[in-house]
Parts: C-alpha cells; sequence; structure tokens
C-alpha cells in the first residue's frame, strides 16, 4: 500500500517539534516531572508549583478570539479538545498517521495532533464546529450527510475539513484528485467510495451556487 | 465476551417459539427506501459526542503502565514515588506475579491531567525477571517450547463429522488438498477504547465506548461486587468497535476503582500502541481442505484441520462455513488452538467465518480448475437449501441462488477465458468469487417502547446501540412507517441501560432484534389510535389508515384527523412495549451473499489491484437501503484491506509488537478502493419476524478477502 505523504511539506513531524524545544522528549518529560502541570480541566490545584515555561497565546477559532496559557509540549488538538472542549477534532493515533485532527489552520488543512499549540499564536483556526453558518451546514457538510458518506462518524471532521481545503484549492478535482485530496484520512469503517461521491457532490453544488 | 458465548448469541436465540409472526406488508413508503442518518447534522458538525468527547470539571485521568515483556516475573513494584508526584491523586497495583504478554496491565494512575498521569508512570519502578516467551504459533507448536498457559501451548477445540469420510473419499474421482494460511488482524477502531467513570453516593455512571451496553454493566457490577442496579453505563456515539468493545474492559474497572477512591470522575483513553495490543485481535489459521468429487462436480468428500492462534486466548473455530454452505454427505473437521504469548483475541467482524470462508473459497475455485469446471457453476451443482450442507433444517429463506445470477451479471462473469491461464502480458486480470453465510435472525426477547406525547411528539427507546450502522435511522423509520409520520418526527433514545433490554451490537442482532420490537411497540401504538380515532371518525378501527401524519377512512380519506389533533385527546403520554418475538422451530435462519471481484495482477511484481468488486447479499428485507448500502462498502474495504494489507507483525526476539500504529499497520486508504457496487437480493423471510429482516453487519466482511485473491492463486480465473 502506498500512502501520499500529504501535509507533511506543510507541518511538523512530532520527532522535529520535540528537537525544536530544545532537550527531546526526555527533556521535556523530565521538565514536566520536576515543575508540575496546569490542571488541564481548569481547575486550580494549590499545591502545584508553577507550570513549566508556559506561555500565553492568542489566536482566533472559528471567528473567536482566543487566549489560552499552554505548555510547550502541548499540541494544538489538545488546546482545541481539552482547553477549549471544542471536540470535533479527534485524537485517533496522535502521532500524525489517520486525519481525525485536521483543522484549517491560516486555510491549510493539518494535521492538528502533530502542530505545536504554540506555534497557533496569531493564526486562524477553523474547526468542524465553525464550518456551518449558523444552522445552514457548509455545502461538504450537506453531502456527507445526503450520500451517506460516514457509519461511526469518528474520522468524519477530518475528513469534512480535508474536503473542504481541497475544494478551497480546486473547486474542480477529478476523481483522481479528490482521492489523493483525501489520502491523508484514514476511514475505518470503510466508506472511501462514498466519501468519493460526497465530494463530488459538494464540488458541483459549490460551483453552481 | 467469550468467544464461545459471542457465537451463541450471533447465533440468535433459540428458534423455538409457536407463535408465527404476521405476514409482513410488502409495500412500505419508507421501509426499505433509502433514507438519510437522522442524526447526520450532529455527526457532520462535530457535535455527536464520543466517549473521548466527555469532560466533567473535576475529572482525573488514569494511565496504565504496561508490561514491556512478553513474559516476565514481576520481583518488586514500587509505587510510591508516583504516588507522591504532584498532581497524582491516586495510583493502583493492578498485577503480581507473572505477566504473560506485552501490554498486560501492571499499574495505574489518576492525575489531574492526561500528560501528568503519564509523567507519572515513568516515577512507578518495576523490576522484572524476563522468563522465555513464545509469540508465533510455528514456534508454540514446536517440541521444547516454552509453556504459555498451565497446559499444553496445543489444544483441540472443535471436532465435527457427519456420513463417512473414508468412504467420501473412496467414492471420488478427483482429489485436491490445499493449505490456506491468514495473518492476525487488528481491529483498530478510529476511536480508541475509553472509559469515563463516575461515582454518585453508590452508584456507579460509567460513559462508555462499548458495543453492548448491558454486558459492560453487568461486567462492572460483578467485578465491583455491587448489584446490577446500581450501575448504569451510558453510550452516546462511539468510534468503530469491530468487535473489540463487546465486553467490560479491564481499563474501565481500573477507571472505576480510581474514581471510587479519589471521589472524582476519571476518565481512561487507550493509546493507538494500547489499542494495538491490549483488546483483542482477530486469530490467525492454518487451514487445510482436502476435498473429494465426482467428474462431474458432485462434492462427495469435505475435510477440515485447522491450526488457529488467538495468542492468550483461544483462536477461532473457521469450520463453520465448510460445514454448512456446499451440499456434501462426507465432512470431517479438526481444529487446534496455539497459544502464545501475546495479547488474547477477541471476536472480529465474522470471527472464524472470514477465515474459514477464504481457505474453503479459495479451494472451491481450485477444485474447480482440477475438475476443469467453471467455478460459478461448480458451486451451483453443490447448492443446498438445507443446512449441515444438505443433511440438516431447511433455511427460512436463501437467497444465494439470487446473489450467484445479480453478481455474476454484474460482474461480466461470461468474459472469463474457458482456458485457465490465458491471459497475456506482464499485467493479467482475473474474476474472481466467494459465496458467504452467517446467522443474523436475531435474539427474541429484545425490548423497545415507543412513547406518544399528548402534544405530538413522539419517542422511539431502546437500550441499544449505533455503531454507525445506522440504528437510530431504522427505528425511526420502522416508527415512522406504522405511525404514518417522518423519521425526523421521532426522537431517538438508545444507548443507555435504563432503557429496555436489547442485545449486543455485534454478530449482525441489531437490526432484526430492534427493529422488530420497534414494530412491535408501533403496532400496538398504531392499534390504540385507531380505537381513539373510530370516535373522531365514525368509521371501524379497521378502516382507518395511519399515514401523512393523519388519521383517515380509507374508503373516504377525506374524513380524517391530523395525528397531532388526535393524541391532545390522550389523558397523558402513552407508552407502547414493545417486543421481538420468537422465531418458529423447525427453519434454520441464515444471511447468504455472494462477492465477485476483478482483480490485475502484476506478474512481476506481484502486486494486486482490485478494481471492481460486486458485493450481493440476502439479508431478507432492507430497512434502509443508503446504510445498508454504506454498510456492504465497508464489509468489502475491510476484506480488501485484510488481503492485501493487515499483519500484527510480532518481533520474535523481543516478543514485541513491531507495528502497533496506524502507520506500519497498514490498512487500506482512499488510494486503494476500486469501484464497489453493493446490490441486494431484496427477499422478504416470510416467518423470521414481523419485518421479515435479517442483520447485515458480518455479512459483506465474510467473502471480501476471500474473493479478492482468489483470481492470482489460480490461473483458471484469468479474463
Amino acid at each position: 500500500m502506498e500512502k501520499t505523504p500529504k501535509k507533511k511539506s506543510r507541518t511538523v513531524t512530532r520527532r522535529a517539534f520535540l528537537r525544536g524545544l530544545g532537550g527531546g522528549a526526555a527533556g521535556a518529560a523530565l521538565a514536566g516531572r520536576l515543575r508540575g502541570h496546569d490542571a488541564g480541566a481548569g481547575q486550580a490545584e494549590a499545591p502545584l508549583p508553577p507550570a513549566y515555561a508556559r506561555k500565553t497565546i492568542n489566536f482566533t477559532v472559528n471567528g473567536k478570539d482566543v487566549s489560552v496559557e499552554v505548555e510547550p509540549r502541548e499540541t494544538l488538538l489538545e488546546v482545541l479538545r481539552e482547553r477549549l472542549k471544542l471536540t470535533g477534532a479527534k485524537k485517533t493515533c496522535d502521532r500524525g498517521e489517520c486525519g481525525g485532527c485536521t483543522v484549517l489552520i491560516d486555510g491549510q488543512a493539518m494535521y492538528s495532533c502533530l502542530f505545536p499549540a504554540v506555534r497557533a499564536s496569531g493564526r486562524k483556526i477553523i474547526t468542524v464546529e465553525g464550518l456551518a453558518d449558523g444552522e445552514t451546514l457548509h455545502p461538504v457538510q450537506k453531502a456527507f450527510i445526503e450520500k451517506d458518506a460516514y457509519q461511526c462518524g469518528y474520522c468524519m471532521p477530518g475528513f469534512i475539513m480535508s474536503s473542504v481545503a481541497l475544494l478551497n484549492q480546486n473547486p474542480n478535482p477529478s476523481a483522481g484528485q479528490i482521492r489523493a485530496g483525501l489520502s491523508g484520512n484514514l476511514c475505518r469503517c470503510g466508506n472511501y467510495v462514498k466519501i468519493y461521491e460526497a465530494v463530488a457532490a459538494a464540488s458541483q453544488k459549490i460551483r453552481k451556487a | 465476551m467469550k468467544k464461545i458465548a459471542y457465537i451463541k448469541t450471533a447465533k440468535g436465540g433459540r428458534p423455538q417459539g409457536k407463535e408465527t409472526p404476521a405476514p409482513a406488508p410488502t409495500e412500505f413508503k419508507l421501509i426499505g427506501k433509502p433514507t438519510p442518518r437522522v442524526d447526520g447534522k450532529l455527526v457532520v458538525t462535530g457535535r455527536a459526542k464520543y466517549t473521548h468527547d466527555v469532560f466533567f470539571k473535576d475529572m482525573l485521568y488514569a494511565k496504565i503502565l504496561r508490561s514491556p515483556y512478553a513474559s516476565a516475573e514481576i520481583v518488586s513494584l514500587d509505587l510510591s514515588t508516583a504516588q507522591g508526584f504532584p498532581g497524582v491523586k491516586a495510583v493502583l497495583r493492578l498485577k503480581e506475579g507473572r505477566v504473560k504478554y506485552e501490554g498486560e496491565q501492571v499499574a495505574a494512575v489518576a492525575a489531574i491531567s492526561e500528560k501528568v498521569a503519564e509523567d507519572a508512570l515513568k516515577l512507578i519502578k518495576v523490576e522484572y525477571r524476563t522468563l522465555p516467551h513464545v509469540v508465533t504459533p510455528d514456534k508454540a507448536m514446536a517440541e521444547g517450547a516454552p509453556r504459555v498457559q498451565d497446559s499444553a501451548n496445543v489444544e483441540k477445540i472443535n471436532e465435527y463429522s457427519r456420513g463417512n469420510i473414508d468412504r467420501g473419499f473412496a467414492e471420488a474421482e478427483v482429489t485436491f488438498e490445499r493449505t490456506y494460511k491468514t495473518a492476525i488482524e487488528i481491529h483498530q477502531p478510529v476511536e480508541t477504547h475509553a472509559s469515563v467513570a463516575k461515582w454518585d453516593e453508590d452508584e456507579l455512571t460509567v460513559w462508555d465506548s462499548t458495543q453492548a451496553i448491558f454486558n459492560v454493566r453487568d461486567g462492572l457490577a460483578e467485578a465491583l461486587g455491587i448489584p446490577e442496579t446500581k450501575v448504569r453505563v451510558i453510550k452516546m456515539y462511539m468510534g468503530g468497535g469491530f468487535g473489540s468493545k463487546l465486553d467490560v474492559n479491564e481499563h474501565t474497572i481500573v477507571a472505576a476503582n480510581l474514581a471510587k477512591k479519589t471521589g472524582r470522575p476519571v476518565k481512561i483513553t487507550l493509546s493507538r500502541k494500547e489499542n494495538s495490543l491490549c483488546v483483542g485481535n482477530r486469530p490467525s489459521s492454518l487451514i487445510t481442505i482436502k476435498g473429494g468429487a465426482k467428474k462431474d462436480g458432485k462434492l462427495t468428500a469435505l475435510s477440515l484441520k485447522n491450526y488457529t492462534c488467538g495468542g492468550l486466548d483461544r483462536g477461532d473455530e473457521c469450520s463453520e462455513p465448510l460445514i454448512d454452505v456446499y451440499e456434501c454427505p462426507n465432512v470431517k473437521v479438526e481444529e487446534f488452538t496455539v497459544f502464545t504469548n501475546t495479547g488474547a483475541n477477541r471476536a472480529t467482524r465474522a470471527p472464524g467465518h472470514v477465515q474459514g470462508t477464504f481457505a474453503l473459497e479459495g479451494f472451491m475455485e481450485e477444485l474447480a480448475a482440477e475438475l476443469n469446471l467453471d467455478p460459478l457453476e461448480f458451486r451451483r451443482k453443490n447448492y443446498t437449501t438445507s443446512n449441515q450442507g444438505g443433511t440438516g433444517i431447511v433455511y427460512s429463506s436463501k437467497g444465494l441462488d439470487k446473489c450467484y445470477d445479480i453478481g455474476a451479471q454484474e460482474i461480466g462473469w461470461t468474459r472469463r477465458n474457458k482456458k485457465p491461464g490465458d491471459g497475456q502480458g506482464k499485467k493479467r486480470r482475473g474474476l474472481g468469487m466467494a459465496s458467504q453465510i452467517w446467522w443474523g435472525g436475531g435474539v427474541p426477547g429484545t425490548l423497545a417502547d415507543i412513547k406518544i406525547h399528548r402534544d405530538g411528539s413522539v419517542e422511539a427507546i431502546s437500550g441499544t446501540q449505533d455503531l454507525g450502522c445506522g440504528t437510530r435511522t431504522f427505528m425511526a423509520i420502522v416508527a415512522a412507517e406504522t405511525l404514518g409520520l417522518e423519521p425526523q418526527d421521532i426522537t431517538i433514545k438508545i444507548g443507555d441501560t435504563v432503557y429496555p433490554w436489547a442485545p449486543i451490537s455485534g454478530g449482525s442482532l441489531t437490526a432484526p432484534s430492534v427493529g422488530p420490537a420497534v414494530r412491535d411497540a408501533a403496532l400496538k401504538a398504531a392499534d390504540h389510535l385507531r380505537d381513539m380515532a373510530t370516535k373522531k371518525l365514525s368509521v371501524p378501527a379497521a378502516d382507518i389508515v395511519l399515514a401523512d401524519k393523519k388519521l383517515f377512512d380509507k374508503n373516504k380519506p377525506e374524513n380524517s384527523i391530523t395525528f397531532k389533533d388526535l393524541v391532545k385527546e390522550l389523558r397523558r403520554e402513552a407508552l407502547f412495549h414493545g417486543e421481538r418475538g420468537p422465531m418458529p422451530a423447525g427453519f434454520a435462519y441464515n444471511t447468504f451473499g455472494a462477492h465477485f471481484a476483478e482483480v490485475e495482477v502484476d506478474t512481476e511484481t506481484g502486486r494486486i489491484s482490485v478494481l471492481k468488486h460486486v458485493a450481493v447479499h440476502e439479508i431478507g428485507r432492507v430497512l434502509n437501503r443508503l446504510t445498508a448500502e454504506s454498510q456492504v462498502i465497508g464489509g468489502v474495504t475491510q476484506g480488501i484491506s485484510t488481503a492485501l494489507f493487515e499483519e500484527r507483525v510480532i518481533d520474535e526476539n523481543t516478543g514485541k509488537m513491531v507495528n502497533p500504529n496506524l502507520q506500519t499497520y497498514k490498512i487500506a486508504t482512499s488510494m486503494d478502493m476500486p469501484e464497489i457496487i453493493p446490490m441486494f437480493a431484496d427477499l422478504v423471510d416470510p416467518r423470521i419476524n414481523n419485518l421479515g429482516n435479517k442483520g447485515l453487519g458480518e455479512p459483506p466482511r465474510i467473502p471480501s478477502s476471500a474473493a479478492v485473491p482468489t483470481p492470482s492463486i489460480t490461473p483458471s480465473a484469468s479474463i
């Protein structure tokens, strides 16, 4: 089986990320061990020492400005899910293999599990929760329902965000371009052929609109 | 869930009831048509809540320390440093003595964040004394291999015979023998196993990523020594299970214990690596089939010997397809399991049938070539309408012949070369096929309620699960059809043990269990509404039709009352209990199908590409064509994935899994998909239940991995 190394050029690998921190994985873990941690779920834990090298970052999620204090080792996915409770993007493999965590960062589809949260500073993030206009669904979302493009639905937020990015870049993709454009996302229920149909249908709708 | 219990459940309740369900109407407005999912909007907006998405304010996060060795003795375990680590709220020792596989749980921590919990695991000091291990069936069967369990590494798990196998082979004009091997496959659901446990006084609520809320409830009650009445299990949305989420998990019990200890909710989510090691796999098989036939293609004898490996637990019995599908008077089966120091297997979408069908159908192709017969004709020649290969009871309905007709037509079976190996060039194409049998009759006693409120809103309620197969939607379709409403008018309540009992969602049981129970409740509700409308419309109840959100006189449709106006007359909300009735005895209830694949083989590199896959199924009445097609497409995709890519790889020297992730454990991607054509041989089973439907969970997975390689193992299939 061949996998297109999609998105690789646009994001960093986990290894590079950890290397970038200076101490690598062991360093990050050790630092955490010595200094303690944030509660994550938002409540104060009095006996804890101050967290290691926290940094406040400001960015936009689904049109809203947010300000979050993060640890260097936290990924954007973890911040979205655990701090901001935007649970649409999923932690499925947590190492850039499956696309379940795909979000749009400044319009580009990215694996948020490989994206250091600190790098989100100043960026515009769109998650699956921010795609619809109020109760009016995005044409891709509509098409995914109409064509029954999913089963368990867990990988769908990632597929939908990849599809939106694909159609933004290429409003009229060929069948082969749709396949390649979605090759960074895995669906274990195995609904790929219905996903192609949905993306093709959405593409038609978008072009007519 | 123990494999035997699973198979017993999958076979459905014993069909011993006397009552024949009411004949199903042949024409429905909604049932059988394509209906988009009633909960689609929740899923595509990311608002559907999976267990991973459950958060509570005071919630703690648990992580489990697991054995890095396939076989070792725990000499000492020191939890004190971890316990004192800031943010850690509780620690648990989970194991003493010997660990028997890589990934076995040793200790656990609960901490204020997942990262703190991960860090704390590194502070647990364990001293192991490693012991000899054996991780592959070949080595485990060898003389002098280290013992995995207290008993021998090889154990007989199944035997069967009918007729006289020696006589059968003596009568044969052609005999053929071949061995088929399948690898260990990991379920790899996209949502890893996860649970959230929360106590309120002495009552425990658990949110679980499960296919079986009642199994989890009962398992937790047993493990914790508390009554089932004190445990509530909730499953809202679930990201795939494929058999790996049919019972209470060890980590769920850990979460419940840590929650008890700390007085706070505890969440545990397994990593992809843990998911690869600790929560099941499909056992391997090594199946030798020997068959004998007359020159005209009539089978006289079939024997099967299997060595299956399911790690620490018994592997799969794989002989059922061979025993049942083809007419053959003389059959002998012997199956053995081989134990290894690897994680225990669990039911995996059609356990045993996938491996057994791979072997049987490959064998049928090869024997057909030996006999110089068209493999489809060879299968038709040995067709039977009763089980046990024509020696048992008659099938209540069997549309396999129809599946053959439809599928052969669609794939263009007549394009096959009559002469084997006639293809030319580097890349050659072939056509392959496989037949399918599974149970899927459903479970008598399944419960569902219909509740009608005075404002006209309606609920359909059952303690079932929607794994993504569309349970919510078919429940809405059945209720709406029966009450003359639209699917969107029905509020679906499922996935909670406070609701009426329903079986596991596994074994193709949900639709033929829950569908008829909802139908039964809705029929009772419709009768009640007709009685109420009799007075309003001044016509006999028998003449009143429920359709288009109204009740009207079938002879004079303008004499009507709207559903909404009528139910205002209810004194209070009205509850109607439905139950899935028994199946008449004396019949076998099975599902059938046939897959046809067009495959291209690069004769220089060996690379196999599937070009087109036609999947035809007979599942009685189809409830929702749209979701049923998805189910079939998914089964085909998984079959192609297994046939061409998937294999758990374990290093013999270290005893460790080499590919416990989605990068090196290869599953099919969007680049690997052929054209897939899902089709149905539309029949209505005349007596199975009040809808005439059977299940579809397993069927499309069974012949899909068998149909793919057949053209590449036999040159007779070339086109």
